[in-house]
C-alpha cells in the first residue's frame, strides 16, 4: 500500500482547485437535475441498460462530445503557456501532464469514441440489418470505454496525471524516472478501454460479414462500411499488441518486472516498437472510417455514384497493409541503420500512392456533379486541400535521413495535426450534420453551422500552420516555454490567437446543437438530404428496430434506385412479420463499474482492494454465462403503427436538399 | 436473428445466432494469436538478457515440462472426444470427457505451478532479469488462460447437466473446444521456442 493520503487529491495549484470545484458542482448538478426533473428511471431504462445500437453510438458521441471539450481545454492551456516567452502561466510538471492528457484524451477518448460512434450508428443501417450482431457486447464495449475514460480523467484531481507524453516512452515512463502513480494511470486506464475497442472490433467484423442484407455482396457494400470493416480488422490485429504493452509496463511499474528498464536487462526501446505496432495501424483505425464518411458525403451531396469504387476498396486494403509495416519511422533516430531506415521510408513514402488515388476519386465525384453547398460537404471539401498540406509534410517526414533534422520538433505536431484534424475532426464534423437527423429526427442548423464551419477552418489553419516554421527553425516540441532570444515569440503568438478562433469555432458547434434542440424543425423526412444508401430508407429518428421489412439490393446506392424506379418505398400490411429484439441489461454498466473501480484500485498499487473488485469482474461473467434471456418480440400491431406514423405524416414534410 | 432452427446442421451451428457467436469466437481467437506473437515476440527479443542472474540450462526441468506436455496434449485429445461424443447426441459421454479434460487440465496447472515455485527457490524470479520477466509472464499468460478456460467449462458442465444438449449449450460446450485446442497449440509453440530451445542454448 503505502499511500501518502495527504498526496491523494492534488492540491496547491488553484487552476486544479478551480477544475475540482467545478467537478464538484456539476456532478452535484447533474445528480439535483435528473433527480428534479424526475428522469432517473428513464435513464436507467432507456439509455444505461440499452443495447440498441443506435443509442449506444449516441452514448459514444456525446462522451467524445465531452471528451473534446477536456482535450480542448487541455491544448488551450498550452497555447496560453507558450504564447508569450518566459511565461509562468504553467509549471513544467503541469505543462507535462497537460500535454500528455491532451494527446491520449485527444486521440483514445475524443476520436475513437466518436469513430466508433458513428459506425454504431450508422453501419448496422447501411447493410440493411436491425442491430450488430451481438449487441449485449457491443453495450459491453461502450461501458469498458467509458469506465477507462473516466478513471483516466480523474487523474489530474486524484493521484496525478502521467506526464511522459501521450507515447510514455520508457525509461522516462518507468518507476525509476516516474515514481508516482501518474503513468500507473496511463497503463491501467487505457488498458480497460483498450479491451472495449477490441470486443467492437469484433463486433463489426462479424456484423458486416455476416448480417449484410439480401443481395448485398461485399463489393456492393457502401465505402463507410467498408472502411468500417478494415478499420475494425485493423482493431484486431493491432489492439492486442498494444494489450502487451500496456500489461508489460503494468508489470514493470507495479511489479519490478524488467522489460523496459534500463537495469537487469531490459529494452527500453521495446516499448517503443511496440507501441508504434499498434500506435501506427490505430491512425490508420482512425482515418479510415473518416474517409468513408467523406466518401458517402460527398457522393451524396454531388449527386453522383462514387467515383472509382474498386479503386477505393483497393486502396484502403493496401493502406490497411502498409499501416503494419511503417512503425520504424516514428523513431528513425533509434539508430537502427540506413538499411533499415530506407525500407521503413520506401513503405512510408508508399502510403501516399493509395491515399492520392482516393484523393483524385473525390475530386473526380465531384466532377460535373450538381454539387449542394451544405455544412457537411464544406467539411468534406476543407478536407481535401488541408489533409494534403498534412500528407505532404508526412512524406517529409518519412524519407529517413531528413527525419533527423525534423524529429522531435514542432513540425511534426504540425504535421499530425494536419493529419488528424482535418482526416478525423473535420469528417466526425462532417458525419454529425449529415446523419445527426438519422439519430435526433431533426437536422442542425445550417446557418450557425458556417459560423462553426468557417471560425473552426480557419482557427486550425492559424494555429497549427506556424508551428510547421516554428519546428523547420527548431522549436522543439513538449517544451514548456522558450527564450526571447529565440525569436519564435511571434509565430506562437499568431498559433495561440488560432487556438482561440478554433475553440470559438467548437462552441459555435456545441450552441448549435443547443439551439436546434430548442428550435430545429421536426417535420423532416427521412431522407431530408435527398441521399443514397439504405440508412435514408428508415424514419428520422430511426425506429427500433431500423426496417420493418429487410431490403433487398442489386447494386452500388441502393436506396437511389429505389427513390428513382419508385419501387420498395412503401410496405403493405402483409409484409409485416413480428420482429425480435435482444432484452436490455445493466450488466455491461455494471462491468464498466467493477472494472474502473478495480483499476483504480490497481493504480494506487492497492492489490488486496483490486483482488476483491476483481471478484465481481468474475462474477459478471459468470452471471452472463448463465442468462439465458432470448429477448421479446416487437408484436405486428405496433409496427405497423409505428410504420404508418412516419409514413403517412400528415401537412408538409421538410427535404433539405432538392 | 430470429430463432428459426436449421435441422440439417450440426447441433452448434442449428441457430442465426450460434453461428455469429461462433464465427466471432475464431475471430477472438485470431486476436488471441496477434497477443501470444507479441509475446513471443518480447520473449524472442529478451530470451538471452540474463543481467547476470540464472540461465535457461540452470532453471529448466525438462522432465516436469514433458509430463506437463503429455496433460496438456492429451486433454486437448479428451476434448476432441468429448465434442465427438457431443455430434452423437451423448450427453453423459460429452460430459464425462470433458470432466476427464478438465481433470488432465488441472493437472497441467498444478505442475506448472510447482514449476513456477521451484524457479523461485532458485532465485529466478520476475524481477530477476529480462529474461525471467518475458518468461513469466508467456508462461504466466498461458497459465492464466488455461485457468480461465477450467473455471468457464466447469460453468457449461453445470449448464449441460440442468438443460441437456440444446443448440446453445453446444455452442457454448463448442467454444470452449476451440479455445482448450487453441491453448494446446499455444503450449506447443512455448515447448517448442522456449523449453527446448532454452535446453539446447
Amino acid at each position: 500500500m503505502g499511500i501518502k493520503w495527504n498526496e491523494f487529491f492534488i492540491t496547491g495549484d488553484p487552476l486544479i482547485l478551480g477544475s475540482q470545484i467545478a467537478i464538484v458542482l456539476t456532478m452535484v448538478g447533474i445528480v439535483a437535475g435528473v433527480t428534479y426533473l424526475k428522469k432517473w428511471k428513464w435513464l436507467w431504462s432507456e439509455w444505461i441498460t440499452t443495447v440498441d445500437h443506435k443509442r449506444i453510438g449516441i452514448m459514444y458521441i456525446i462522451s467524445g462530445v465531452l471528451m473534446f471539450f477536456r482535450g480542448g481545454m487541455d491544448g488551450l492551456l498550452m497555447k496560453a503557456q507558450t504564447s508569450r516567452p518566459e511565461m509562468e502561466f504553467l509549471d513544467a510538471q503541469h505543462y507535462n501532464e497537460i500535454f500528455t492528457t491532451h494527446g491520449v484524451i485527444m486521440i483514445l477518448f475524443m476520436a475513437m469514441p466518436m469513430l466508433i460512434g458513428i459506425m454504431n450508428v450508422v453501419v448496422p443501417l447501411q447493410i440493411g440489418a436491425r442491430d450488430v450482431a451481438f449487441p449485449q457486447l457491443n453495450a459491453l464495449s461502450f461501458w469498458l470505454f467509458f469506465g477507462g475514460a473516466m478513471l483516466f480523467n480523474i487523474s489530474f484531481v486524484i493521484g496525478g496525471s502521467p506526464d511522459a507524453g501521450w507515447t510514455s516512452y520508457f525509461p522516462l515512463a518507468g518507476k525509476e524516472f516516474s515514481p508516482g502513480i501518474g503513468n500507473n494511470y496511463y497503463a491501467v486506464a487505457l488498458q480497460i478501454a483498450g479491451i472495449g475497442t477490441l470486443l467492437s472490433g469484433i463486433n463489426f467484423v462479424v456484423t458486416i460479414l455476416k448480417m449484410r442484407t439480401k443481395g448485398m455482396t461485399l463489393m456492393k457494400m457502401p465505402m463507410f462500411t467498408w472502411t468500417s470493416f478494415i478499420a475494425s480488422v485493423i482493431i484486431i490485429a493491432a489492439f492486442p499488441i498494444f494489450t502487451v504493452a500496456l500489461a508489460l509496463m503494468t508489470f514493470d511499474r507495479l511489479y519490478g518486472a524488467h522489460f523496459f528498464t534500463l537495469s537487469g536487462g531490459g529494452l527500453d526501446m521495446l516499448w517503443a516498437n511496440l507501441f508504434w505496432l499498434w500506435g501506427h495501424p490505430e491512425v490508420y483505425i482512425l482515418v479510415l472510417p473518416a474517409f468513408g464518411i467523406y466518401s458517402e458525403i460527398i457522393s451524396t451531396f454531388s449527386r453522383k455514384t462514387l467515383f472509382g469504387y474498386k479503386s477505393m476498396v483497393l486502396s484502403i486494403l493496401i493502406i490497411a497493409f502498409l499501416s503494419m509495416v511503417v512503425w520504424v519511422h516514428h523513431f528513425y533516430t533509434m539508430g537502427s541503420g540506413p538499411a533499415v531506415n530506407s525500407i521503413f521510408s520506401i513503405t512510408t513514402m508508399a502510403i501516399a500512392v493509395p491515399t492520392g488515388i482516393k484523393i483524385f476519386n473525390w475530386l473526380f465525384t465531384m466532377r460535373k456533379g450538381r454539387i449542394k453547398m451544405t455544412n457537411a460537404m464544406l467539411w468534406s471539401l476543407a478536407f481535401v486541400p488541408c489533409f494534403i498540406i498534412g500528407g505532404v509534410t508526412g512524406v517529409m517526414l518519412g524519407m529517413g535521413a531528413a527525419d533527423y533534422q525534423y524529429h522531435n520538433t514542432l513540425f511534426l505536431v504540425a504535421h499530425f495535426h494536419y493529419t488528424i484534424i482535418p482526416g478525423v475532426v473535420f469528417a466526425v464534423f462532417a458525419a454529425l450534420y449529415y446523419w445527426w437527423p438519422k439519430m435526433f429526427g431533426f437536422t442542425l442548423n445550417e446557418k450557425i453551422g458556417r459560423w462553426h464551419f468557417w471560425l473552426f477552418v480557419i482557427g486550425f489553419n492559424a494555429t497549427f500552420m506556424p508551428m510547421f516554421f516554428l519546428g523547420l527553425d527548431g522549436a522543439v516540441r513538449r517544451s514548456y516555454t522558450y527564450s526571447v532570444e529565440s525569436g519564435f515569440a511571434p509565430l506562437f503568438l499568431v498559433s495561440a490567437i488560432g487556438s482561440v478562433i478554433l475553440a470559438l469555432g467548437f462552441f459555435a458547434f456545441c450552441y448549435n446543437i443547443y439551439w436546434s434542440i430548442r428550435h430545429a424543425d421536426r417535420n423532416i423526412t427521412g431522407d431530408p438530404w435527398n441521399a443514397r444508401t439504405l440508412e435514408w430508407a428508415t424514419a428520422s429518428p430511426v425506429q427500433p428496430y431500423n426496417f420493418a421489412k429487410l431490403p433487398e439490393v442489386d447494386g452500388l446506392d441502393p436506396f437511389w434506385k429505389m427513390k428513382k424506379n419508385n419501387e420498395g418505398l412503401t410496405i403493405k400490411d402483409s409484409d409485416i412479420e413480428e420482429i425480435h429484439m435482444p432484452s436490455n441489461s445493466g450488466l455491461p454498466f455494471f462491468m464498466g463499474v467493477v472494472f474502473g473501480v478495480a483499476g483504480f484500485f490497481l493504480v494506487f498499487e492497492w492489490h488486496i482492494a483490486a483482488a476483491i473488485a476483481a471478484i465481481g469482474i468474475i462474477a459478471g461473467l459468470i452471471y452472463r454465462s448463465f442468462d439465458y434471456d432470448e429477448g421479446y418480440h416487437i408484436p405486428v400491431d405496433e409496427i405497423k403503427e409505428t410504420e404508418s406514423k412516419w409514413r403517412n405524416v400528415e401537412g408538409e414534410v421538410h427535404n433539405y436538399v432538392k | 436473428m430470429s430463432s428459426k432452427i436449421d435441422h440439417s446442421l450440426p447441433l452448434e451451428y442449428q441457430t442465426e445466432q450460434n453461428r455469429l457467436n461462433i464465427l466471432g469466437f475464431w475471430i477472438f481467437l485470431g486476436a488471441e494469436i496477434v497477443l501470444f506473437a507479441t509475446l513471443f515476440g518480447v520473449y524472442g527479443v529478451l530470451y538471452q538478457r540474463y543481467a547476470g542472474g540464472p540461465t535457461h540450462q540452470d532453471i529448466i526441468m525438462i522432465k516436469d515440462v514433458l509430463i506437463q506436455t503429455v496433460l496438456l496434449l492429451t486433454s486437448s485429445f479428451t476434448m476432441g472426444i468429448a465434442i465427438f461424443e457431443m455430434r452423437r447426441q451423448q450427453l453423459k459421454g460429452l460430459i464425462f470427457w470433458l470432466v476427464i479434460t478438465l481433470l488432465l487440465g488441472s493437472g497441467f496447472l498444478f505442475m506448472e505451478i510447482n514449476e513456477f515455485i521451484h524457479y523461485v527457490h532458485l532465485g529466478a524470479t520476475m524481477q530477476t532479469s529480462a529474461f525471467l520477466s518475458s518468461l513469466f509472464v508467456l508462461l504466466g499468460t498461458h497459465g492464466a488462460h488455461v485457468t480461465f478456460g477450467i473455471i468457464w467449462a466447469i460453468m457449461v458442465i453445470i449448464q449441460l447437466v440442468r438443460r441437456g444438449l440444446t443448440p446453445t449449450t453446444a455452442r457454448k460446450t463448442f467454444i470452449i473446444g476451440l479455445y482448450w485446442h487453441f491453448l494446446d497449440v499455444v503450449w506447443i509453440f512455448i515447448f517448442t521456442f522456449v523449453y527446448l530451445k532454452g535446453m539446447v542454448g
